[in-house]
C-alpha cells in the first residue's frame, strides 16, 4: 500500500502550480509536507484525491491510481474547512460516512467515540453553526476519520487552533497511525512536521526542494549547531574555519558550523578564556535547512 | 446502499422536511382549496344568499311591473320591491341597509321611461348594469310600440344573428373544444413555468450553498461530482412530484366534492369538466423533461459561483429563458397556429411550453410533438454532459467573479492539457 508519485506535473494555463513532483510514501507512515502558501500542496493533494487530473506524471497507491472506487479507504480533511452549517453534527457525519461506503450504525458507534474522545459529546445534536471554531474543526476532523481510513490526508490539520486542542489533534493523529494509517499531512509549523513525521517534503514553488526521510535530511545536511554560553567575548570566532554563520544571542552565541569536528577543536581553543556556562551541540532544526535550501525564512 | 441513492435521499428527504417546504406546501393547498371552492366562500360573505333588494318607487304608476319582468330574464337574483314611501323614506332606508338601493322610475317629456338609482355606493356595477339593461329594454319595447311596430317585428329587428363556426381541418377542434383546451392548457403551462423556476432555483441554490459552505470538497473527494449532480436533480425532482402531488390530491378531491356548483362557472366555460387523458400525458411529459433541461443548466449555473448572494445574478439569464417561453406561450393561447409558435415549439428551451401548448390547443401531427420530444432530450443529454464538465472543475473553483468567463475556465480545471 505504498502511495507513489511520479514525475507529477500540474499547469494551470501558463501557471506551473507542481513541476515535477516524485515521492514515495510508505506504507503506515506520517508523511509531511512543508511549504509556503502557493507551493502547491493543497493542488499535489487533490491529483492524489483524484480531483484534479494531473498534466503529466502518475500517482498510483498499492499500483492502482486513486479514484471513486477506493474512496472509502481514504479521508481527507480539506484546508478550507466546510461543513453542513444547518445540519446537526450527527446527521452530517453519518451522511459523510455513508458517502464513505460506512454502514449507519457502525458510522453511529464510531462517531460517539470520537465526541467522547475529543469531549464534545454534548453537541451531539447541535447543529454546526452554533458551535464554536474549534469545535467545528474537531468536527470536521472527525469527517476526514470517521469511516477508519487507511489513507489519510491531511491539509493544515492544526491551524487556527489553540495549544490544547492542537496536543489533542496531534494525539488522534498519532493514535491512528499505530492503528496502521497511511498519514499525509500539510503544515506551516515546522515543528509540527518534525516532531511527528518520519518522511517529509519541503516544496517551492511545485518543486520540491528537499525530500526523504527527516533523519537522512539532517544526517545529509552535515552541518550542526553549536550554542556556546559564556562570559568573556565570542565574537572572534565568527571567522572561525569551519563557521558558516555566526549569531549572537543574549549570553553568548550561535554558530552553524560544518561538522563535529569544528566543534572540537573551537572547544579546544576557548577552554581557559574563562568560564563556560554552556557548549551544546544540536542537530540542525528543520528551519535552518529549509533556510539554508529556499534562501529566506519563512515561518 | 449506492451512494448516488444515499444522495438522492439525503436531498428528497432533507427538503422534504425542511420548514420552508412544508410553508409553501401547505398555503399553496389551501389556496387550491380556496379556488376550488370559490362559489362557497362568495356565498359566505353574501348576507343575503347573494340576492339584491332593490325598492322601486314608481311614479309612473306603469312602469314597475315591463320593469320586473324584463328584469327577471338578465338576473334573477335581484329582488325589486314595489315602496310605497316618499323619496325621503327610501333613501332612509338604503342608509339603515334595509334594501341595497333605490330606483325611480317615471317617463320624460317624450313618455319614454328614465330612471334615477341611489344606493350607498355605486361600487357594485354589476348590479346597476342589469338595472339599466333591464330598463333600456322596456325603453326599446316602448319606444317600438309608439312608432307602431308590432312585436314580431320587433322581435325580428333583435334577434341574433346566426353565426356558426367549422374548422375545415380534420380532427380540427371545434369552438367548444378549444375553449376547454385553453382552460386546461394556461393552468398547465403555469404549473410548468412556476415548477421550472421554483425546482431549478433550488437545484442552483444547494449547489451553491454547498460549495460556499466548503462542504462539497468532501463531498467531491467521496462521490463523484457527476453523480452528486444527478442524485441532486432526481432527488429534487421527486420533490416536485411529490408537491405536486399533494396539489393534485386535494384539488381533484376539493373538485369533484364542489362539481355541482362549479359546473356553470369558470370551470365549465374552460373545461375541467373531462380532462382529456392525452394532454395529461403530454403535460407530464412536457413537465419532466422541462424540469430536466433547466434543472441541469442550474446545477452547473450554481456549481459556479461562490457565494449564495451571487446564484440569483447566475441564473437570471436562465430565468428570463423560462419568462420568454412562457410570455411566447401566453400570446399563443390566443393564436395557436402562428408560424411564429410554430417555429418557436422547436427550440428546445421553449419546447416544454410551447410544444405542449401547439398538442394542447392544435390537432398537429403526432411526429411533431415527437421531434419537439426528441430535440429537448438530445439537448439535454448534451447539456448534461457539458454541465457535468462545468460542475466538475465549477465546484473547485472560488474567487470574487462569477461571469459566464468562468464556465471556460471551470472546462479548463478538469481537461488534461
Amino acid at each position: 500500500m505504498v502511495l507513489k508519485l511520479e514525475h507529477v506535473t500540474k499547469r494551470f494555463g501558463q501557471f506551473t502550480a507542481v513541476d515535477d513532483l516524485s515521492l514515495t510514501i510508505p506504507e503506515k507512515e506520517m508523511f509531511g509536507f512543508l511549504g509556503a502558501n502557493g507551493a502547491g500542496k493543497t493542488t499535489t493533494f487533490r491529483m492524489i484525491l483524484g480531483l484534479l487530473d494531473s498534466t503529466a506524471g502518475r500517482i498510483t497507491w498499492d499500483d492502482r491510481p486513486i479514484d471513486y472506487s477506493t474512496s472509502h479507504l481514504v479521508g481527507y480533511l480539506p484546508e478550507e474547512r466546510g461543513l453542513y452549517p444547518k445540519l446537526k453534527v450527527l446527521d452530517q457525519i453519518i451522511y459523510l460516512a455513508r458517502l464513505r461506503g460506512m454502514q449507519k450504525n457502525e458510522a453511529l458507534i464510531e462517531l460517539k467515540s470520537w465526541l467522547e474522545r475529543f469531549k464534545i459529546s454534548e453537541y451531539e445534536n447541535k447543529k454546526v453553526e452554533e458551535l464554536s471554531k474549534g469545535n467545528q474543526q474537531k468536527i470536521q476532523f472527525i469527517a476526514a476519520v470517521v469511516h477508519r481510513p487507511k489513507l489519510l490526508i491531511l491539509d493544515e490539520p492544526f491551524s487556527g487552533l489553540d495549544p490544547v486542542n492542537v496536543e489533542m489533534l496531534k494525539d488522534a493523529v498519532l493514535t491512528l497511525k499505530q492503528k496502521g494509517a497511511t498519514i499525509v499531512f500539510s503544515s506551516h509549523q515546522m515543528h509540527h512536521v518534525e516532531e511527528m513525521c518520519e518522511h517529509l517534503c519541503i516544496m517551492q514553488k511545485g518543486k520540491p526542494v528537499v525530500h526523504g526521510a527527516l533523519k537522512e535530511i539532517k544526517r545529509e545536511f552535515g552541518k550542526k549547531n553549536l550554542i556556546i554560553h559564556a562570559e568573556f567575548p565570542l565574537d572572534s570566532l565568527k571567522n572561525y574555519p569551519g563557521v558558516v554563520k555566526a549569531t549572537p544571542t543574549m549570553e553568548g552565541i550561535l554558530l552553524q558550523i560544518e561538522g563535529e569536528r569544528v566543534a572540537e577543536s573551537i572547544l579546544k581553543e576557548i577552554v581557559g578564556k574563562g568560564f563556560i556556562r554552556k557548549f551544546a551541540l544540536e542537530e540542525p532544526s528543520l528551519n535552518d535547512i529549509f533556510i539554508e535550501k529556499v534562501g529566506n525564512s519563512y515561518e | 446502499m449506492n451512494s448516488f441513492w444515499i444522495i438522492f435521499f439525503h436531498t428528497y428527504l432533507n427538503k422534504l422536511k425542511s420548514k420552508s417546504f412544508i410553508v409553501t406546501t401547505l398555503l399553496t393547498v389551501v389556496l387550491v382549496l380556496a379556488l376550488t371552492n370559490i362559489n362557497n366562500i362568495i356565498d359566505i360573505f353574501d348576507k343575503n344568499g347573494g340576492k339584491e333588494n332593490v325598492a322601486v318607487l314608481d311614479e309612473s304608476g306603469a312602469l314597475y311591473e315591463p320593469f320586473k319582468q324584463q328584469l327577471k330574464t338578465i338576473n334573477k337574483d335581484i329582488n325589486l320591491k314595489l315602496y310605497k314611501g316618499s323619496e325621503k323614506e327610501a333613501e332612509k332606508a338604503v342608509e339603515k341597509g334595509d334594501v341595497t338601493g333605490v330606483i325611480q322610475l317615471r317617463y320624460n317629456a317624450e313618455k319614454l321611461p328614465e330612471a334615477t338609482y341611489k344606493a350607498m355606493s355605486i361600487a357594485d356595477s354589476s348590479l346597476f348594469t342589469d338595472l339599466q339593461t333591464a330598463l333600456q329594454q322596456v325603453k326599446t319595447m316602448q319606444a317600438a310600440s309608439q312608432i307602431n311596430l308590432d312585436p314580431a317585428q320587433l322581435q325580428k329587428l333583435y334577434e341574433p344573428v346566426s353565426f356558426e363556426k367549422f374548422a375545415l381541418e380534420k380532427n380540427a377542434k371545434t369552438e367548444e373544444e378549444l375553449n376547454q383546451a385553453r382552460g386546461l392548457v394556461y393552468v398547465l403551462l403555469f404549473i410548468i413555468y412556476f415548477a421550472v423556476i421554483m425546482y431549478a432555483n433550488m437545484i442552483a441554490m444547494e449547489v451553491a450553498t454547498e460549495k460556499s459552505s466548503r462542504v462539497m470538497e468532501i463531498l467531491i473527494s467521496s462521490v463523484s461530482p457527476i453523480k452528486q449532480m444527478f442524485a441532486k436533480i432526481l432527488g429534487i425532482g421527486l420533490l416536485s412530484l411529490t408537491q405536486l402531488a399533494v396539489f393534485l390530491i386535494v384539488g381533484y378531491y376539493s373538485l369533484s366534492k364542489n362539481m355541482e356548483s362549479l359546473k356553470d362557472g369558470f370551470f365549465g366555460v374552460y373545461g375541467f369538466g373531462d380532462i382529456p387523458v392525452e394532454t395529461i400525458v403530454y403535460a407530464v411529459i412536457f413537465f419532466i423533461l422541462g424540469y430536466f433541461l433547466y434543472a441541469t443548466l442550474a446545477a452547473f449555473l450554481g456549481s459556479l459561483v461562490s457565494r449564495i448572494e451571487d446564484v440569483q445574478q447566475m441564473i437570471t439569464p436562465m430565468t428570463l429563458l423560462v419568462v420568454a417561453g412562457f410570455m411566447i406561450a401566453m400570446f399563443g393561447l390566443g393564436k395557436p397556429d402562428a408560424p411564429f409558435i410554430t417555429a418557436t415549439s422547436y427550440i428546445p428551451f421553449f419546447t416544454p411550453m410551447i410544444m405542449f401548448l401547439r398538442v394542447g390547443m392544435l390537432t398537429i401531427p403526432a411526429w411533431e410533438a415527437i421531434l419537439g420530444i426528441l430535440i429537448l432530450v438530445a439537448t439535454i443529454a448534451v447539456l448534461a454532459i457539458f454541465g457535468a464538465r462545468v460542475y466538475r472543475g465549477g465546484v473547485l473553483m472560488y474567487g470574487k467573479s462569477n461571469s459566464y468567463k468562468d464556465i471556460k475556465k471551470a472546462l479548463q480545471l478538469t481537461k488534461n492539457e
